[in-house]
């Protein structure tokens, strides 16, 4: 069974979800994260494949995306160390990337290797919900793949029902009108649209991603859906430590969950 | 990798609902862009179809604008090439360009949006100037986005802005040029989705962008058809020649006869220091079919699918895509693709100025290079889309005097 399916089969509250740049701040930093999150605990690893045209993300993103790709890292690359990973991680582990990524890879081949590699689900938020109905949804049935589609608080309840038929695994809410980047705080009408989504009785689980940067965001997060995806925060505290991988990832995940 | 795949004759180019043109086209955009593209999808046909505002867009043009351009006859310069070369003057243009065409269409859209605060990226900084004139006009605020290293290489297009009340923001991510520019314009929209339009600058982008943008452009082979009636008795050209970058001119000179087939469509590209060197923006001979900037079309970009960094002399063609149209329109045969070097649009530059008394953009220097490359019977009649005027190239010409 796909790995996302089955964590949210046995845990519906408090998922923590945390994302990093492989190839960042190290081209070969990769298993040794994924080790890491995985002793933390965390329940889903994103891992984000850097692309020099990062259009959704912030400069905290981009600019690891840029080291990344500075240091060599490649989808192939990518690909061998999650297969690497995992021979000791069974932590459910998403990809998220640029359609062009999935393009220029061929389309089933980037579906197939992923499920090889162990990948249990893609982000891709440029590709649009009609392109993946019309040519993508088979491929992504047949190997059993998930695939996690945005809303924000523009998004109409028509289009929610459709991101919510269409996803497969979880959906994720981008908490405001942004892009990926940690933030001051919550608002009230934020909390006003995480209420009206909630109330919709969707489907899927749902993780709150972009701006969700400490323990208090997280907590409030975990209120009002099943979870929370952390990224920037988590990548700045890469890039910042003084401890090895291990160590300040541990230190993250713990002070996130406290 | 210049795939070719077949279109019949007779097929008709146009963009069909979703916004493609042929296979090239389409929204791939985040989802936080979704709405305010819907929102432009579902209305720009209606709004600019509407009585009032065709009103309002022709008399800018006629008394803002300086509308029509004129279609000059250059004779010395028809003599050097062997055929009978018309320049279509969009240089004569409030502003120094064709840019101003789109950005006074979508400023009128933007109003009827309700929108208060504009966005804009820039590369050479005329669609920048464009933009921030237009928005003085109309009392909005203006933020336009432009590489850092555009901004140094065309300084008095900066000036021109701040003059006019808009901010420059520099981009400061990866290779600081006209890409850049526009991720940073889309990650502010992202940003600011209630109050804000992009007014993007080309026929780029986001179904509805292309579409929309060639719309507004097309004025110009919409006069060049009654001019051409009044000064060769036929109301079409044998050629047309445009440079392109995104390829907004070229779209608004070919419009009214993308589907007439006895005019020849040559696009013309920038190969910087040469289409095998490294350092080039040939995107129709260099590029593949990806993504950029929410549209499927040919693109630079290595086989990972990371966009690559082009380079040309001319900042407004220094981009490493195309617009879907124009990547329909070449793949399909439709339109030739030329490519001339930085030193050949030099030189061309140069010949105008001294031949018809008339500085070219070095953009639309590149258009007068590739003449020299195509071949003519003496009475074809060939237009020339003059997208710009050179006034803001000065430097570099003169930098690049000694070898001409």
């Amino acid at each position: 069974m796909n790995r996302i399916t089955h964590l949210f089969q046995h845990k519906q509250s408090r998922i923590l979800n945390i994302y990093f740049t492989a190839g960042h701040p190290h081209r070969d930093d990769t298993v040794e994260i994924i080790r890491a999150l995985d002793q933390a605990g965390v329940d889903l690893i994103e891992v984000g494949i850097p692309y020099s045209d990062p259009l959704a993300d912030g400069p905290t993103i981009q600019q690891s995306s840029q080291v990344a790709l500075q240091n060599g890292m490649t989808l192939s690359l990518l690909f061998e160390q999650i297969a690497e990973a995992r021979r000791f991680s069974d932590t459910p582990l998403i990809l998220m990337g640029y359609f062009n990524q999935m393009m220029q890879y061929g389309e089933e081949s980037f579906i197939k290797t992923c499920k090889e590699v162990g990948v249990d689900g893609l982000i891709l938020p440029d590709l649009p919900l009609y392109e993946y109905e019309r040519s993508y949804k088979p491929l992504f049935e047949q190997y059993d793949l998930g695939i996690s589609f945005l809303l924000t608080p523009q998004t109409d309840e028509q289009r929610i029902r459709k991101i919510d038929e269409l996803s497969r695994g979880f959906i994720y809410m981008v908490s405001d009108a942004s892009i990926t980047g940690a933030k001051q705080g919550i608002s009230d009408k934020q909390l006003a649209y995480f209420e009206r989504i909630a109330a919709m009785q969707l489907r899927n689980p749902r993780l709150i991603g972009f701006g969700i940067s400490n323990s208090e965001t997280f907590q409030t997060a975990c209120q009002y859906a099943n979870g929370a995806i952390i990224g920037s925060a988590f990548i700045q505290a890469l890039g910042q430590r003084e401890n090895t991988v291990a160590g300040a990832t541990l230190n993250f995940v713990r002070q996130i969950r406290a | 990798m210049n795939n070719t795949t077949a279109t019949p004759l007779s097929a008709t180019i146009a963009v069909d609902e979703l916004g493609y043109y042929g296979e090239f086209g389409g929204a791939y955009i985040p989802e936080m862009l979704y709405p305010n593209v819907e929102t432009l999808r579902r209305q720009y046909l209606g709004l600019i179809k509407e009585s009032g505002f065709q009103d309002e867009f022709r008399r800018l043009l006629r008394d803002y604008v300086g509308r029509p351009s004129p279609l000059y006859f250059a004779p010395r310069l028809s003599a050097h090439i062997g055929a009978q070369v018309y320049l279509k003057r969009e240089d004569l243009n409030h502003t120094g360009a064709h840019k101003i065409n789109n950005t006074i269409g979508q400023i009128l859209l933007a109003r009827r949006l309700a929108k208060t605060r504009i966005i804009a990226e820039t590369g050479a900084g005329q669609h920048g100037v464009a933009t921030a004139t237009v928005c003085a006009l109309m009392g909005l605020q203006c933020i336009v986005y432009m590489g850092a290293v555009d901004m140094e290489r065309q300084a008095p297009n900066v000036a021109r802005m701040k003059m006019l009340g808009a901010e420059v923001r520099p981009a400061l991510s990866g290779s600081q040029t006209l890409k850049d520019a526009t991720n940073e314009a889309i990650r502010d929209w992202i940003n600011n989705p209630e109050d804000t339009h992009y007014i993007i600058g080309s026929v780029v982008g986001p179904h509805p962008y292309p579409d929309m943008v060639a719309r507004f452009q097309s004025v110009i082979s919409e006069e060049m058809k009654s001019q051409l009636q009044e000064q060769t008795d036929r109301h079409y050209p044998d050629a047309i020649v445009a440079c392109v970058g995104g390829g907004s001119n070229a779209a608004g000179a070919y419009y009214h006869y993308l589907n007439d087939r006895r005019v020849r469509l040559i696009a013309v590209e920038a190969a910087g220091h040469g289409v095998d060197s490294g350092e080039s923006a040939a995107t129709s001979i260099l590029g593949s079919r990806g993504i950029i900037h929410g549209s499927r079309t040919l693109l630079m970009q290595t086989p990972d699918g990371q966009i690559v960094e082009p380079y040309s002399i001319s900042a407004g063609l220094d981009y490493p895509g195309i617009g879907p149209l124009h990547a329909h329109l070449i793949s399909s045969g439709r339109a030739e693709a030329v490519s001339i070097t930085d030193e050949e649009a030099l030189k061309a530059g140069f010949f105008l100025a001294q031949t018809e008394g008339i500085i070219p953009a070095l953009e639309t220097a590149h258009a007068l290079a590739a003449l020299d490359r195509l071949s003519f019977s003496a009475d074809d009649v060939v237009v020339v889309c003059l997208s710009g005027r050179g006034d803001k190239d000065l430097d570099t010409y003169i930098g690049g005097m000694k070898d001409c």
